[in-house]
């Protein structure tokens, strides 16, 4: 193995890589070739570090300085003072990652870094994915090693479930009685399913695990197949993820070259392959028995259940179906064993979840924090907190089944039940935030708009039921609403609710629900009082140029429609018969005098 | 000599060929023929009903159910404007809205040059960039409406 003195790690994630870190990657090589240091310093394509909002991000080891923002432009400098004369670059380092005294903070003790504990994500911006040989040295495939030299499947089921693993795809069922159902179902062919269709908007964890650890969930997958008796895999996955596919089709041929998958691994009897699957963009096949159909090459419609899939699955055989983050968890559970997966977390969820924060939130990105860790700690501690001095509002999880959690009951602990209790759900990890300048009516109508399109149309309740919804909060939002609006929405959606057939259905109403629950007020607002009180929607917004205003006539000219007269240096004045709301003029003032009223 | 199009016909028999007999083979074909024709041609459907054992209402329905596939091409640049809810926060909306507006068409629909289609898609995954939204395949992160005729302005030439 070559020995270099200094490692050069860029993020290859999806995030970096649209902010230009491929191109970073490309020009540091070639920088390197020409001062002669390539057999000095590796630059390696890792996977996702989390901190997206930061990104291109590039860490130098063994000092592990942290460079956060990097340009292409940048890399000359890089090179010429850190890696060849040993002088950091002070400007580039991320601000959180040098002291005052120009010491640099260890990455553990970023403030993003500090309250995270990493399992899932224990190897995502640590190794370059597309090498099997960087995996097996942070110990990949050794659990699988562990399992079919050392246990029986029942051992290896039984420490899944003592482990109190729960599903981290959203559903939060026990991934050890699910191995043990399809284990118990008798046939001459099971299969194993990864569920990689990560449809929620706004959520990117399966994607990043798969993008910077493909292995680990192979290496999942076999075990899995070796507890339940199967020998054939699936990856379903987006074919919008397109670096993740790449990715995992080049792990399965290191590891079927290795000898970790295919016919007679590790010179045992247990034979495994695994194939990959693309999704065509329809968000009802992350429901299990709709992504089986798809699989089959069908629409992808949900069957109902029973019989479920651990009875009769994939090409009617029993199957076990789980989530990407679920089995990135498997291998260490196996290697460091039940108690200390246990140690982590509360007593009804074990473990960490990781979270895609995102939306009004400083750091956006990708966290992971154990089970029981309050909302607070996630916004604040490893967020920043809300950019440009705004309120929270509220934190949205479970996408577009899940609900919004308001600003008083931040400190509720994150777990499965708990956030049960408040109306929303853990989902699949998606963590929107949202301040003061959003509508809470308006993000309903969002997340109805999309399970109006996403929904199959196979069941009545979703296909009607949730376009009947929509069409009521679209009239709200557009200052239409009818006195009993309100409890038009609450009744469709209990019936919604109780009647669907799929998950997709059932919980379609939840965003509507927890909204009207919290913020009721709001939806009131709109409907009798006409306004809205976050200044959001455009029906229900006018525009005023207050006395700050010192007459430049920047907005009179920008103004598209004419509607802004006034004299030089006069006070200007906003024609709301005329303006259309294209909110140029607010972009353009320098002085803050026009606001929403 | 053969056309571009009987030679695209040509590839897709052979696609046909290398699919006939796999288990669910029918959306992996269709993914190929779509990549080929940039589009899934009604007449490239019936090849793939007649060679892979399948009913062409069943093709058309796999066809007309993901939003993958479309049965007519789109233009030369395709603009994708995320509309994930961390780019809807940040106001992705407004900027597929100017969009339409200086192009004069509609979301899921292609200029009338037949030069850009305007999509709203699905979170792509590049939330810390919000909103953004690709033209083919370069990205463009953190843009605001009044930004928007100026991205445009490059591929109007």
């Amino acid at each position: 193995m070559e020995i270099y003195r200094s490692h050069v790690l860029v993020c290859g994630g999806t995030g970096c890589t649209s902010s230009g870190s491929s191109k970073i990657i490309e020009t540091m090589e070639q920088m390197l070739v020409e001062k002669e240091l390539e057999r000095e310093i590796k630059v390696i394509r890792t996977g996702c570090f989390g901190l997206c909002e930061a990104g291109p991000i590039v860490i130098v080891y063994p000092e592990g300085t942290f460079y956060s923002h990097v340009k292409v432009e940048d890399v000359g400098e890089i090179v010429e003072e850190h890696l060849l004369k040993g002088r950091i670059v002070r400007r580039l380092v991320y601000k959180g990652a040098l002291t005052d005294e120009s010491a640099q903070v260890p990455l553990k003790d970023i403030p993003f870094y500090q309250h995270q504990h990493r399992i899932a994500l224990r190897n995502c911006g640590v190794i370059d994915p597309e090498n099997i040989d960087e995996a097996i040295a942070t110990d990949a495939y050794q659990a699988l090693a562990k399992c079919v030299t050392e246990m029986t499947p029942e051992e290896v089921i039984e420490v899944i479930s003592q482990s109190g693993l729960r599903g981290r795809g959203g559903g939060g069922f026990s991934t050890g009685i699910k191995w043990k159902f399809a284990a118990s179902s008798k046939s001459d062919k099971k299969y194993v399913i990864c569920n990689a269709d990560e449809g929620d908007p706004g959520a990117f964890m399966d994607r990043s695990i798969l993008e910077g650890d493909p292995h680990t969930v192979l290496e999942a997958m076999a075990i899995c197949g070796y507890c339940i008796g199967s020998d054939e895999g699936y990856v379903y996955v987006r074919a919008e993820y397109p670096i993740a596919v790449e990715r995992l089709e080049k792990a399965i041929s290191q590891a079927r070259a290795y000898g970790l998958l295919g016919d007679n691994i590790l010179g045992t009897d247990f034979s495994f392959n695994i194939h990959v699957r693309l999704g065509a963009g329809a968000f009802v096949c992350g429901e299990e028995t709709a992504l089986m159909a798809s699989i089959e090459g069908h629409r992808g419609e949900p069957k109902p259940r029973p019989p479920f899939p651990a009875v009769r699955g994939l090409f009617d055989k029993p199957t076990n179906i789980n989530n990407v983050e679920t089995y990135a968890n498997i291998p260490p559970i196996i290697l460091n064993g039940v108690d200390w997966f246990r140690s982590l977390g509360t007593e009804k969820s074990s473990g960490t979840k990781v979270f895609a924060l995102g939306g009004k939130i400083n750091n956006t990105g990708l966290v992971e924090v154990e089970m029981g860790t309050p909302l607070r700690t996630v916004i604040y501690d490893i967020g920043g907190g809300i950019p440009k001095g705004k309120q929270l509002k509220a934190v949205q999880t479970g996408g577009p089944s899940g609900g919004c959690i308001p600003v008083d009951l931040l400190d509720v602990p994150i777990e499965y039940d708990s956030l049960i209790e408040l109306g929303s759900m853990m989902g699949s990890g998606g963590m929107i935030v949202m301040d003061e300048d959003n509508c809470m009516v308006d993000i309903a109508r969002f997340f109805l708009d999309f399970t109006v399109e996403e929904s199959c149309g196979k069941c009545t309740p979703c296909r009607i039921g949730t376009r009947r919804m929509l069409e009521i909060l679209d009239r709200i939002v557009e200052g239409k609403g009818k006195e009993d609006d309100i409890e038009k929405l609450e009744r469709l959606a209990r019936v919604i609710k109780e009647t669907s057939l799929c998950g997709l259905g059932q919980t379609a109403p939840n965003p509507v629900l927890s909204t009207l629950h919290y913020f009721r007020d709001e939806y009131e607002a709109h409907i009798y009082d006409r306004t809205c009180p976050a200044h959001h929607c455009r029906s229900l917004t006018k525009l005023q140029i207050t006395d700050d205003c010192r007459g430049c006539t920047a907005c009179a000219r920008v103004c598209p429609v004419d509607a802004i007269s006034g004299e030089v240096r006069q006070k200007h004045v906003i024609d709301m018969d005329k303006c259309t709301k294209c909110y140029s003029c607010i972009e353009k003032c320098r002085f803050d005098a026009i606001i929403k009223v | 000599m053969a056309t571009k199009d009987q030679e695209k016909y040509l590839e897709l028999e052979k696609i046909i060929e290398e699919h006939k007999g796999l288990p669910g083979a029918l959306m992996p074909a269709m993914q190929k023929t779509q990549e080929l024709f940039g589009c899934v041609p009604l007449k490239a459907q019936q090849m793939l009903a007649d060679g892979l054992n399948a009913t062409l209402s069943e093709v058309y329905g796999i066809a007309t159910f993901y939003s993958q596939f479309n049965l007519e091409p789109k233009g030369e640049y395709v603009i994708s404007v995320c509309l994930g809810t961390a780019c809807y926060v940040k106001g992705a909306q407004d900027i597929l809205d100017r969009i339409c507006e200086e192009i004069e068409t509609m979301p899921g629909k292609t200029s009338a040059d037949g030069r850009f289609t305007v999509e709203a898609t699905r979170c792509i995954g590049a939330c810390g960039l919000a909103p953004v939204m690709t033209i083919n395949e370069e990205v463009h992160g953190r843009i605001m409406p009044d930004d928007v005729p100026s991205i445009l302005a490059k591929y109007k030439k």
